[in-house]
Parts: structure tokens; sequence; C-alpha cells
């Protein structure tokens, strides 16, 4: 059976693409076969976070034009085994994917039994967007604890309720779930943050992982390798947690407490 | 927090965020699903009661209820108040 999961939040910037990446290698180091899909036409970036830029040959437009077969425009990870990376095509054509040719990309994945698929969405509500959810099974809404990321969030839950395979036939709906990014806990003590419990409330969704705001997620875009493979990282962390409770396992949320700081750190401490 | 921040009081701005989301996510899921004229309407009437009387945009409210078999669009409009005198 394979499971296809949308990685969407309206707004940009909030960490789709790091999520989906880290995602997409988390389950395959559970030994799980995952392709991971950029649907951000015109602007591809998921090669960049998986490190695979300069091996882009085919991209998701080729395959569906005909151009080349699925096998050769998919790239294989060189770090994890069962990965495959789809990218993005960088025409500038808004048409270049339809509905019919994302179906049949993702029927041929599904056929060669692929355990998942992640479609990174771009940002917005446009076609590319609508696109990457219509044939979900599951949403991964990625939010920022910021109040235009928690409106347009609840914009796009609308639209997985309404605008999706699963909506239009009723067969369950999408099954959706939030995960918080750029999570500053010191932040949120001080009341200058919305919280996990705020974003929860107001979205009225249980809460998959929280990720807290990081150096190490620059660091690891820079060097085109995705955070979750950066062990020490609390980010890293938290996103095996995330991928753990995708996958059923029930966890308590993590880093949802300021570290601890010494006297002289809390006397003088910005 | 410094020695200094604990004689200033800081508004807490995460709180105002989350009222000002809960009122905004509840009026924007209201109107999903409901006929897409909605705003359009509620533009048109606007213009036609600022013809008799300037009222402010927030004072026009016009939602859509449904109930057990029939639909009730309400309209709700507050008028200013008059100057005194």
């Amino acid at each position: 059976m394979t499971e296809i999961i949308v990685v969407t939040s309206g707004k940009g910037g909030v960490g789709k693409t790091t999520t989906s990446a880290s995602m997409a290698c988390g389950l395959a180091r559970r030994g799980k076969r995952v392709a991971v899909i950029d649907f951000d036409i015109g602007l591809r970036n998921l090669d960049l976070i998986m490190g695979c830029e300069r091996r882009v040959v085919y991209d998701f437009v080729n395959v569906i034009n005909g151009d080349c077969t699925l096998k050769q425009a998919l790239i294989k990870d060189k770090r994890l085994e069962t990965l495959h990376v789809l990218a993005a095509s960088q025409t500038r054509d808004k048409d270049a994917l339809t509905e019919d040719g994302v179906r049949r990309v993702l029927d041929e994945l599904i056929a060669d039994a692929f355990d998942y698929i992640i479609c990174d969405s771009p940002a917005g509500i446009e076609k590319g967007a609508h696109l990457a959810m219509y044939f979900a099974d599951r949403a991964v809404v990625v939010v920022n604890p910021e109040i235009s990321s928690v409106r347009d969030s609840d914009r796009i839950l609308g639209l997985l309720a309404s605008k999706t395979h699963r909506a239009a036939n009723g067969n369950g709906g999408v099954k959706e779930h939030l995960l918080l990014t750029r999570y500053n806990p010191r932040r949120v003590a001080n009341g200058e943050m919305l919280s996990v419990e705020d974003v929860k409330e107001i979205l009225g969704l249980d809460v998959i992982g929280v990720v807290p705001e990081s150096p190490d997620v620059l660091a690891a875009s820079n060097a085109g390798v995705p955070v979750i493979l950066s062990d020490t990282s609390d980010a890293a962390v938290a996103y095996h947690d995330a991928v753990a409770r995708l996958l059923g396992e029930e966890l308590p949320l993590r880093f949802l407490d300021e570290p601890k700081r010494g006297f002289f750190a809390r006397m003088f401490g910005g | 927090m410094g020695l200094l921040s604990l004689f200033r009081s800081k508004p807490n701005s995460a709180s105002i965020a989350k009222e000002r989301l809960r009122i905004i996510v509840a009026q924007e899921r209201g109107g999903r699903g409901g006929p897409d004229y909605l705003p359009l309407l509620r533009r048109e009437l606007l213009q036609v009661i600022h013809k008799y009387v300037n009222v402010d945009p927030e004072a026009v409210q016009i939602n859509l209820e449904r109930e057990a078999g029939h639909e009730v669009l309400e309209l709700s409009v507050a008028l200013p108040q008059k100057p005194p005198g």
C-alpha cells in the first residue's frame, strides 16, 4: 500500500521543503521506499535541500510529457538506498502540470510499490499547490507560530477538506496533521510567540511535531544535507519524532520548554 | 529576561495574536463553502447603504447560516451613533 503525503502550508518560507526532505529521509532510514516530488514548477529547490542539484537530468514535467521514463527522472539518493527524488521543472509554463499527468506519475510510483510518496507543495493556493494536495491521503500542514502562517494554514485546511480527490469522492477525506517549525520556547515563555497549545486550539488539529528554531537548519541547507541527518541537532531529533508519530508511534512532544540557563545568563542575558 | 525587564511591564503580544486569529479564523470558516457571490453581495450592499448612511465597512456583517433544511442569509448593519445635540 502506497501512502501519498502532501507537505503544504499556504504561506511561503515556513519550512515545507525542509520538512519534505527530512521526513522523506526519516522514512527511508526506517527502510521504507520513498519518492519525494517537488511540485514547485518554475522554482525548483528540493534538489538543493537534498544536495542532488547537479544530478538533475530530467524533471517532473519531462516525465509527464513523455520526454523520458519515470525511472530516468528519479534521482537515487546517495546516502539512503530506498530514497528517490523527482525534481521540479524550471519551465515558466504554468500549465505544464496537469491533473492527468500527475495522476499518471503517481500511479506508476504506486505500481512500482513505493511505500510513501511525499509531495512538496509550492506556497500559495494556485495550480501547483492544488495538484500537490489533490491525490493526497494525508497532509502535513507546516505552520510557524506566527499570525499570518496560522491563518494561511486554516485556509489550506479548508481546501484539503473540499478540493481533493478524497474529499470529492467521500472516502474519508485527507488525514491532516500540524507540524510547527521555528518554535522558540523562550519567546513562548515570554508571551511573545503563540504556543503549541494556542495553534492547536485555533486550528483544531493534532500536532505531529514541533521543530525548534535552530541554526542547524540553515547549516543543513547550506550543505545540501537534510537537517534530520545532523543527528545531534534538536531539529533532527524533532523530525525523527515526527516521522515516528506519522508511523503511528505515540511519543510526547519535546523542546517545548526553555532550555535551562545559568544564573548570569538569567540576570544579564537578553 | 534581564534584570531591567523585571521592571518593565510588557504587553503579552502572543495573547493579542491568539485573540485576533480566533476571530478571523471563525469568520473565514463561516464563509467557506458558502456561495461565491457573498463577498460581491457584501460590497454592493455596502455601496447602497453608503448612499444613505455613512457606515464603517466593518459595521456590515453578512452571514449564511445553515439550519436543518434551509439557509438563512443574515445581514446586520450597525448604524453610527448620532452626534449629541
